[in-house]
Parts: C-alpha cells; sequence; structure tokens
C-alpha cells in the first residue's frame, strides 16, 4: 500500500497573522482561505467534492466541515474533523490522498483558521475546572503552563542527556529569524535577532526563554489536495504527495516511555520509505517548531543526524534561506506566529510555495520537501515528503 | 505546610471511583498505586486496564514513596492566575522506584540545587481538608 503520486496539492491561501482578530470570526477566516485555496487551484467550488477542517483550539464547535461547507456551497462527499493538534495539517493531506485513491473524492479542501490572541488563547483554560480526564485530574492541580511546562521538561532532559545548550537551541530562533526578515508576511518581518536577544530574553519555564516559545495569534490557511488527473491540467507546479507516516504515542508525558525522542523515529522513515528518497536528496526541511527544542529533537529523530546530535547539528548548519540546510524558510511559527492549528499548516504551505517557486526573495532551490507536523507534546506526529516530479 | 481552609483557589483533583484510593491515600499520608495481578508490573494513573498487558485485574498496593526526578522545569510564569503567587515553583515528573512517572510539584528545595535524576521523596501536602497532592523533596 503506497500513497506515492497518488494525489498533489495543487492551491493554497494564508491569510497573514495578525495580533488579535481585529473583528473577524473563525468561520469568516477559514471561508477566506478556503475560497482562496480553491481559486488558486483553478477549481470551482463545485469542483470540490471533499472537506477536511482542522478544529479551531479556541472554539469548540461541533460540525465544522457543516458550516464551512454550507458557508462556501460546498457539498463534500468525503469530509472530517482532522484533530490531531500541530500535526492535523499533514494528517489532513495524506487523509485526503488516501480517499482520492479510493476513489471517494477527486479534489478536498483542507481549512484551518483561529481568530484569537495571546488573553483568549491562555483565559479559557485557566478557568476551566478540573475534568475527569487523566491529564487534568493528575496535571492541573500542579501548576503546568500550558503545553510551555512540558517542552520545558522535555529541553530540561535533553539538556542532562545529551549536554544540549541554551545557545544551541536559540540559534534556531535566530535561522528562522533571519528567514522571517525575507517573508513580508511574517509577524516579526523587520525585526532581526541575535544569540544574545533570545538568551536575555526572560526565562518563562526553564530552561525555556519567551523568545524560544512560540506566540499564539489570529490566522488561517487552507490548501486543496486533487486526484492525479486533476493536477496534470493545473496551471501551477503540483507539489506531489511522495511519502507519508504518522503516529501517536498519548497526550500526557509522564506516560511516554522517553520524553526526549519521540514517534517521528518511525513516522520519518515511513514517510522517506514510501517517497523512495533519501535525507541527502531533501531540499528544504519545513517541520513543527512550537518551540525551539521541537525542531532539534525533530532533526535527530527524523535522522538528519544521530541521536543526541542536534545541538552540533543546530550550530554546524545554516539553516536560513541561503544556508546549506534551509529550515522554515517561512521564519518557522516562532517568528511567523501560531494561529492555532494554521501555524502547522504553514509548514505544508510554504513547501507548497517553494516546490512552486512562488517564495520570492527567500526561494531556495527545491524539488524536494520533508514536512513534519507535531501535536500534543512532542506526541502525535504526521509526516509528509513533497515533491515537484 | 497545609494551607489556609476555605482559601485554596487552586484545582483540586475531582476523583472518580477509579482512582478514589490514590487520593484517599495521599490524604492517609500512604501512596498506593495499581499493580497488575497478571504482569505484575505497577500502573499510574490509576485505570480499569492495565496499558502493559490489558488484564482487568488491578489491585492496590502500597509504594516506597522514593523516586527520581526524572526532568523539572521552574514555572516562572503562571497560566492560571492561581498560581501567580507560587512563581517561581517548580513542575516535574518523578520517576518511583517501582517504574511508573508522575506529574508533581518539588519542594523544600533551592531552585539551584535541581538536578536531573537526582533521589527525591514523596511528601503529603494536605491542601484542604478533604484534598492531599503528591509533591515531593530532596531524598
Amino acid at each position: 500500500m503506497t500513497l506515492k503520486r497518488a494525489a498533489a496539492i495543487t492551491g493554497i491561501a494564508e491569510m497573514r497573522p495578525t495580533r488579535s482578530p481585529d473583528g473577524k470570526s473563525t468561520l469568516g477566516i477559514m471561508v477566506e482561505v478556503g475560497r482562496e485555496a480553491i481559486l488558486d487551484a483553478g477549481l470551482s467550488r463545485q469542483e470540490i467534492d471533499g472537506l477536511l477542517i482542522g478544529p479551531p483550539i479556541t472554539e469548540m464547535v461541533p460540525m465544522w466541515p457543516a458550516h464551512v461547507g454550507e458557508y462556501l456551497g460546498i457539498h463534500p462527499k468525503y469530509e472530517d474533523v482532522v484533530d490531531l493538534g500541530g500535526a492535523s495539517s499533514t494528517g489532513m493531506a495524506w487523509r485526503a490522498a488516501a480517499a482520492i485513491q479510493a476513489g471517494l473524492c477527486s479534489a478536498v479542501l483542507c481549512v484551518t483558521g483561529e481568530a484569537s490572541d495571546v488573553e483568549t488563547f491562555y483565559a479559557p483554560r485557566a478557568r476551566r475546572p478540573t475534568q475527569q480526564l487523566p491529564i487534568r485530574e493528575f496535571e492541573a492541580p500542579y501548576g503546568p503552563m500550558g503545553v510551555n511546562s512540558g517542552y520545558a521538561l522535555i529541553a530540561q532532559r535533553h539538556m542532562a542527556e545529551y549536554g544540549t545548550t541554551s545557545r544551541q537551541l536559540a540559534k534556531i530562533a535566530v535561522d528562522q529569524r533571519t528567514n522571517a526578515c525575507a517573508n513580508p508576511d511574517a509577524m516579526y518581518f523587520g525585526k532581526p535577532l541575535t544569540i544574545e536577544d533570545v538568551l536575555e530574553s526572560p526565562l518563562v519555564v526553564d530552561p525555556l526563554h519567551l523568545l524560544e516559545i512560540v506566540r499564539p495569534c489570529t490566522g488561517g490557511a487552507a490548501f486543496v489536495v486533487v486526484s492525479p488527473e486533476i493536477a496534470k491540467r493545473s496551471d501551477e507546479t503540483p507539489a506531489w504527495l511522495l511519502g507519508a507516516g504518522e503516529c501517536n504515542i498519548g497526550l500526557t508525558l509522564s506516560q511516554y516511555e522517553t520524553i526526549t525522542a519521540d514517534p517521528i523515529a518511525v513516522v520519518a522513515p515511513t514517510a522517506f520509505a514510501m517517497a523512495g528518497v533519501a535525507h541527502k536528496d531533501i531540499d528544504l526541511v519545513s517541520v513543527y517548531d512550537c518551540y525551539t527544542i521541537t525542531v532539534l529533537i525533530t532533526l535527530e529523530d527524523a535522522g538528519f543526524c544521530a541521536k543526541g546530535q542536534g545541538g552540533p547539528f543546530v550550530e554546524e548548519h545554516d539553516l536560513t534561506f541561503r544556508g546549506d540546510l534551509p529550515l522554515n524558510t517561512h521564519g518557522g511559527q516562532l517568528s511567523f506566529g501560531q494561529p492555532g492549528l494554521a501555524g502547522g499548516m504553514s509548514h505544508v504551505t510554504e513547501a507548497v510555495r517553494q516546490l512552486q517557486g512562488r517564495a520570492g526573495e527567500r526561494q531556495v532551490q527545491c524539488e524536494l520537501v520533508f514536512v513534519n507536523g507535531n501535536g500534543g507534546i512532542m506526541s502525535e506526529q504526521a509526516s509528509l515528503v513533497l515533491g515537484v516530479e | 505546610m497545609a494551607s489556609d481552609v476555605g482559601t485554596y483557589v487552586k484545582p483540586l483533583p475531582a476523583p472518580s471511583p477509579v482512582t478514589q484510593p490514590f487520593w484517599d491515600g495521599l490524604r492517609e499520608g500512604v501512596l498506593r498505586i495499581q499493580r497488575c495481578e497478571e504482569c505484575s508490573r505497577h500502573v499510574f494513573y490509576p485505570r480499569t486496564v492495565c496499558h502493559h498487558c490489558l488484564s482487568d485485574r488491578l489491585e492496590w498496593v502500597k509504594v516506597s514513596g522514593r523516586g527520581t526526578l526524572y526532568s523539572f522545569t521552574v514555572v516562572r510564569r503562571a497560566m492560571n492566575p492561581a498560581f501567580q503567587a507560587d512563581v517561581p515553583y517548580v513542575f516535574a515528573i518523578v520517576e518511583l522506584e517501582e517504574g511508573p512517572r508522575v506529574t508533581t510539584n518539588v519542594v523544600n528545595c533551592e531552585l539551584e540545587a535541581l538536578r536531573v535524576d537526582m533521589p527525591v521523596k514523596a511528601v503529603y501536602d494536605k491542601v484542604t481538608p478533604e484534598a492531599a497532592l503528591l509533591k515531593f523533596e530532596p531524598a
């Protein structure tokens, strides 16, 4: 069973992240980017027969596909909510391809959106009572700082096991900021950063500094996955799905076998093997970056360097769009912004943009991209290999 | 180290019939967790099925309360305002010597003295007359 070339992404859309909703609703954002992605793919609403939605984090509404479909006049024959946290978008891409391969549909619109700011993102959780979910009953009484404290626990243990340093982690944030300074749509466009800036920013949850932590904001993104037949008559270069993999090991950190390695170690080899490509063939690494440590561990477990060598590896390589290992050329979520699940989708949209030669100043020579989505606390992973041929 | 009665505004455990014996144990100053009668491995958090072998035969056993600090973070900005007065405080995972890991706070320890894998032992923080939390201090 393979999904290699079962489908391609031909159209994308992405709202420029903003610090607050400015009057926009989540549904309004989703239909705006949904419409743009359909038009970008050169399709009509009648040709869209599949619809996948990544559920907004701050608006728990039943039946999102029905709301979005109705607003856009789409009557999907294949529809679902893909609720994998930050892995939702990469998860949507391969699900769409599988549905197309199964003959259920031929053009699937995948949508994410979030109308929130830092206040609304954190506030509802603070007021939510302890519920009878194990992660709440056995963690909330001890004062976790959302998922921030979870990633801090991972970083602390990674430092103890492998000697990883804050300076090495800061390098990731700095290189990504250099990329954001070549992306006018990034929230931190025009604001270059040094390693000292990162290390001198306040410690929020040791060992993580403020500038190593993603900022919740408002935004949205969408892409359209189409059948090979539709892809071949597209005006845009199709970004073919060549490989995919997915795995989840839970959500509660105390339950993992280890917190310094994650299921990307299973997922990435699956995606690479399906695509029949090697790491050296990859032109762009577009991987989830809610925190600096997320990128470092992803590079290790996806096989770009040996386990535990992520620190020296990021020091030795230039991760900017001009560098020897371009990574998160849009700035990553750390510098682009994290509008809910659309933050995870930004790694897909940037991959497609680069493959289609539409990345402007930050364009890299790009035929093959490794994309990873990470959900939960490095517990939910879905990877893709996308390519132009 | 008990907090003032009636002023405790932080989240409290909401025990279910499945988890009640664990919380009851803490109130009595005893660390009691589950062990699988079929595969003999310890289980935490409390469950109706053993996540090692899917047996539904789980018994409650007293454990030592000794363990090591698997990882920790110092929270310097509280997300829940109820914890704001406590910052900086230590949010941690402890590995019990019987195997399972628990989410907890480390207390009675200078922040500079915290080390991954340091030995720790259980303390029972009776935060209200009805509820005690499992915390750890240096052993």
